[in-house]
């Protein structure tokens, strides 16, 4: 009987269940995508050495679980104690007519398993075929094979869904048994709304205070983007903390500011229902302005942190694609020092790259035959130091950690434009007494084309070498992750030849190749006999000397796979804030709109009509819920640029710009949905008479 | 009369279904003319509230016809019952129905705002009545600062700003104590008399019914008597007059001062 009571309340009151089953079914479905990511196929199809990586990445994603599961946690109990208090009345009803507290309770017991096993299904079932498509993201992300698509539902993910849930709901439960038992009947027939004290505020002092918080919220922004440069740790932190405040300020004073600047337009403000529509406001805001900070904060962190994962990935595999236009690089140094090492060391130490792999008995048949072997050069005098003269202490105060006193490597033209060809990179013709800067590390070749505006002349030995360019020139010799040649300056061949034994020696032996093999388990294997080359292999060659190596699949796999664990989480957190941080906003405007049922009530007795209403409505929550959006916005641009500086570094700029789109596509679809439904909920409300 | 401003002819309004009928109002009619000052009175269950409903057009009569100056309102839809509403009637209501959210000037102004007048005739006609009425010091103040006798005041002002046809007024002194009642009995007089507002004002109190000219009884859903306030007549004898016809009512009117 009590179970029928329950089933016929959930029935009737769905609509006002409809975002606290919204949440529900979100929460459930994300929450099993991000368990489910190791049983899908794209896991099992990635090869073995990016398996480690995605081992990692499925243990953060559990780890970061219980922390998102607390977060549903406490947003589904506040959603509930809200659904509850708004049912005191139907309880006074119960129990007036004899019911005990233990009946209600039994009768909120069931209809939370209703609600539960409900929400779970649906839940389940949208996360299933949601992770499909996850499924397909991954592979993309880790080049995972995905010839063969099979549906698959992981039932590790199923049981860890249903367990932390069922815990948030047995919770749910108790909280109920608990609220019930506080009650007494007296308040609960007379739970009609408290009238809330309107805390109106001076509209004068709101305005100042609005305007104050603007100009402090400028001034956090400049120094964030604009004066970047001058921002330590700490000051960092001090932002921040401007950031925080003044975005609680401007809401603090937000309706406040506008009333008084449309009053002051009095004739917009009289026209219609403008001046309902901002008081309206002005009493909602008022009452909110703590949640729309938090809910303008949380916009804020996840907008920046998932464009930020998004084009952290998307940017690195685009670089890496032409940053690594061969398999592999091996390299060695050459010509060591008398001094330190023993005569073997030193003779050895004179063979290049390829005469030690023939040593070591390695078939050139593993490369291609289009193999590239150059030599880099060096000249003791010619350092970092003496090529940007009157700018290394610029240049020393903006990279503290920069060694000065390191020599520049130095290649002849002709064999440097061996290797680009091979590359894929622009080649270059020398003039007679000139010499070419290679750098493509953005910040380090501002600082040396301040130097070769300048006109630095480079010296070695007899030559002096003007610049041919004013500017660095993109090129670089190692495969790497990142555009990280700091400088290569290219020199005629001549000055090589003639100055090497004297001014010049012979500072490493460069060797670039690609596998021979074609297939994804070909390279790994050509890639494993160079990478296990170590020191017992070098000694039953007789050889006293190292080879160092990096490959494409390596840098792949480092790069991409960390990224993408980064990115994996950051989508994860984002969305699970953005979907707290909606249903905050839709259940407190829910909950004004038992006293906006009555004002609209009023603004229907004097004839507005059903057109104005719905108007006004749809102003007043669409001011609401986008204000804390617009901010949030306003802040990302900012925010963003300042993770742009940060991440120069290491990332090319122009990359962002599509990762932010897809970020917010994903931000206004979750916000719409919400937005959507409380819009929907509220104009019910007000329209049962 | 040639200048009737309401005209109500034989209209019925049931309730219920076939097997279980309650006839509300019961084949009524009367009219008000222009300028009147019309109270209607009768017990609770008599059918006046639901006469008020149906004339302001937020229930709708079962049968027979309503007419406000010249024009049929049992029948009007949509965007012209609205206009009809906001442009034609003036509404008093027992508990004020002022917006909590916005101050008394804004209260006032929005009945003509939404009727897309400009601001500038908005700022001069909400002063004028609230001259009138004498709540001009409380403009600035929300209704929650206001005492209910001033709530009234605005509400009534709100009511009258855009020179309705009718003013209906349902209890108005239900909620006020009787200095208040007093104070705005006065005001809604003085908005009869010296501004010509046609008001219909229901009531189950004798007292705030001997400010009306006119009074119509209802009982069981049926024009019981009426009582005409003679020339000169002052409200004391009128309101005799008043108790006499509730005690005649067979003191069903047990609510009465």
């Amino acid at each position: 009987m009590l179970f029928k009571l329950s089933f016929k309340n959930i029935r009737k009151s769905f609509k006002d269940y409809m975002i606290y089953f919204l949440t529900l079914i979100l929460g459930v479905a994300i929450f099993y995508v991000f368990n489910a990511l190791d049983s899908q196929q794209a896991m099992l199809a990635v090869s073995s050495s990016t398996k480690g990586i995605m081992k990692l990445m499925v243990s953060m994603l559990s780890g970061v679980s219980v922390g998102v599961a607390f977060v549903l946690g406490f947003l589904i109990i506040y959603a509930n104690n809200f659904l509850i208090k708004r049912r005191k009345k139907e309880f006074a009803v119960y129990m007036t007519l004899g019911m005990g507290k233990s009946g209600v309770s039994k009768i909120l017991f069931g209809e939370t398993v209703m609600i539960g096993c409900i929400s779970l299904g649906i839940g389940l079932l949208i996360g299933v075929f949601a992770s499909q498509f996850m499924s397909i993201l991954v592979a993309k992300m880790f080049e995972a094979d995905m010839t063969a698509f099979v549906f698959t539902v992981s039932g590790d993910a199923v049981i860890k869904t249903m367990i932390y849930f069922g815990i948030m709901y047995l919770i749910v439960i108790l909280f109920n048994t608990a609220m019930l038992s506080k009650y007494q009947l007296i308040d609960l027939l007379h739970a009609k709304r408290k009238v809330e004290k309107s805390r109106l505020k001076n509209s004068y002092f709101a305005v100042l205070v609005f305007l104050l918080a603007s100009l402090f919220l400028s001034y956090a922004y400049y120094s964030v983007t604009i004066d970047y440069s001058r921002l330590s740790e700490s000051k960092i932190m001090i932002m921040i903390g401007i950031g925080c405040v003044t975005t609680y300020l401007i809401f603090w004073s937000l309706s406040g500011f506008l009333l008084k600047l449309v009053q002051k337009a009095g004739r917009v403000y009289l026209r219609g229902l403008n001046a309902f529509i901002l008081r309206q406001l002005n009493s909602n805001v008022n009452t909110s302005v703590f949640s729309m900070t938090i809910i303008c904060l949380l916009f804020f962190v996840t907008i920046c942190v998932l464009s930020a994962g998004f084009s952290v990935t998307s940017s690195l595999k685009k670089q890496l694609t032409a940053l690594t236009p061969v398999d592999i690089n091996i390299y060695k140094s050459l010509d060591w020092p008398e001094e330190g090492h023993t005569p073997e060391q030193i003779e050895d130490s004179g063979l290049s790259v390829s005469e030690t792999l023939d040593r070591l008995g390695i078939d050139k048949e593993l490369f291609k035959e289009d193999w590239v072997e150059t030599t880099i050069y060096a000249a003791p005098e010619y350092t970092v130091e003496k090529f940007l003269g009157t700018f290394a202490e610029k240049a020393a105060a903006k990279f503290p950690r920069m060694i000065f006193s390191t020599v520049e490597d130095i290649m002849g033209i002709s064999e440097y434009n061996m290797l680009a060809e091979r590359y894929g990179l622009p080649v270059y013709t020398l003039e007679e007494g000139k010499y070419i800067e290679l750098c493509d590390f953005d910040d380090i070749a501002a600082i040396r084309n301040e130097a070769l505006l300048a006109g630095t002349k480079v010296e070695i030995g007899n030559y002096t070498l003007e610049p041919q360019y004013t500017e660095c020139q993109y090129g670089f010799v190692n495969i790497s992750n990142l555009h990280s040649n700091s400088g290569i300056t290219l020199v005629p061949d001549e000055v090589i030849e003639a100055e090497l034994g004297k001014a010049l020696g012979r500072e490493k032996s460069f060797f670039a190749a690609d596998y021979r093999a074609e297939t994804r388990e070909g390279k790994a294997k050509a890639e494993e006999t160079i990478l296990s080359i170590d020191g017992t292999q070098m000694a039953e060659a007789g050889l006293e000397c190292d080879l160092d190596a990096m490959s494409k699949i390596a840098i792949y796999e480092s790069s991409i796979g960390l990224a993408t664990i980064a990115t994996f989480i950051a989508i994860y957190l984002g969305i699970i804030f953005l979907i707290a941080g909606a249903a905050l906003l839709a259940l407190k405007e829910l909950s004004e709109s038992a006293d906006n049922k009555e004002r609209y009530q009023i603004l229907h007795k004097i004839g507005v009509d059903k057109k104005m209403q719905n108007h006004a409505l749809l102003w007043q929550m669409g001011i609401f819920f986008g204000f804390p959006m617009f901010l949030a916005v306003i802040h990302s641009i900012f925010g963003i640029q300042f993770a742009q500086n940060v991440l120069s570094v290491m990332y090319r700029k122009e990359d962002m710009i599509d990762m932010i789109l897809v970020t917010a596509a994903i931000l206004v679809l979750i916000y719409g949905i919400y937005f959507i439904a409380t819009y929907t909920g509220c104009k019910r409300i007000i329209e049962e008479r | 009369m040639a200048d009737e401003i309401l005209q109500v002819r034989h209209i019925e309004k049931y309730y219920g279904s076939k097997g279980n009928l309650t006839k509300a109002i019961n084949d009524l009619s009367f009219a008000v003319e222009r300028g009147e000052y019309v109270g209607i009175m009768g017990a609770s269950g008599s059918g006046k509230t639901t006469l008020l409903n149906c004339i302001s057009t937020i229930d709708k009569v079962t049968s027979g016809s309503i007419r406000v100056g010249g024009m049929e309102i049992t029948n009007l839809k949509g965007s012209l019952l609205n206009r009809f509403r906001r442009e034609d009637l003036g509404f008093i209501f027992q508990d004020f129905n002022l917006l909590d959210t916005m101050t008394a000037y804004e209260n006032i102004a929005l009945a003509l705002s939404i009727q897309k007048k400009n601001a500038k005739e908005i700022n001069q006609k909400v002063m004028e009545i609230a001259g009138q009425l004498g709540i001009v010091e409380i403009l600035g103040k929300y209704p929650y600062q206001m005492s209910g006798g001033q709530k009234q005041r605005v509400a009534a002002a709100r009511a009258v700003i855009t020179k309705p046809k009718l003013v209906l007024a349902d209890e108005p002194t239900g909620a006020l104590d009787s200095k208040a009642a007093r104070m705005l009995l006065q005001s809604m007089e003085y908005l009869n008399r010296d501004l010509d507002t046609t008001i219909l004002m229901v009531t189950h109190d004798a007292f705030t019914a001997s400010y009306a000219n006119r009074i119509i009884f209802i009982k069981d859903g049926q024009v019981f008597t009426e009582l005409l306030k003679e020339a000169g007549e002052a409200r004391k004898t009128f309101f005799n007059r008043i108790i006499d016809v509730v005690t005649l009512l067979g003191g069903e009117l047990q609510d009465v001062v």
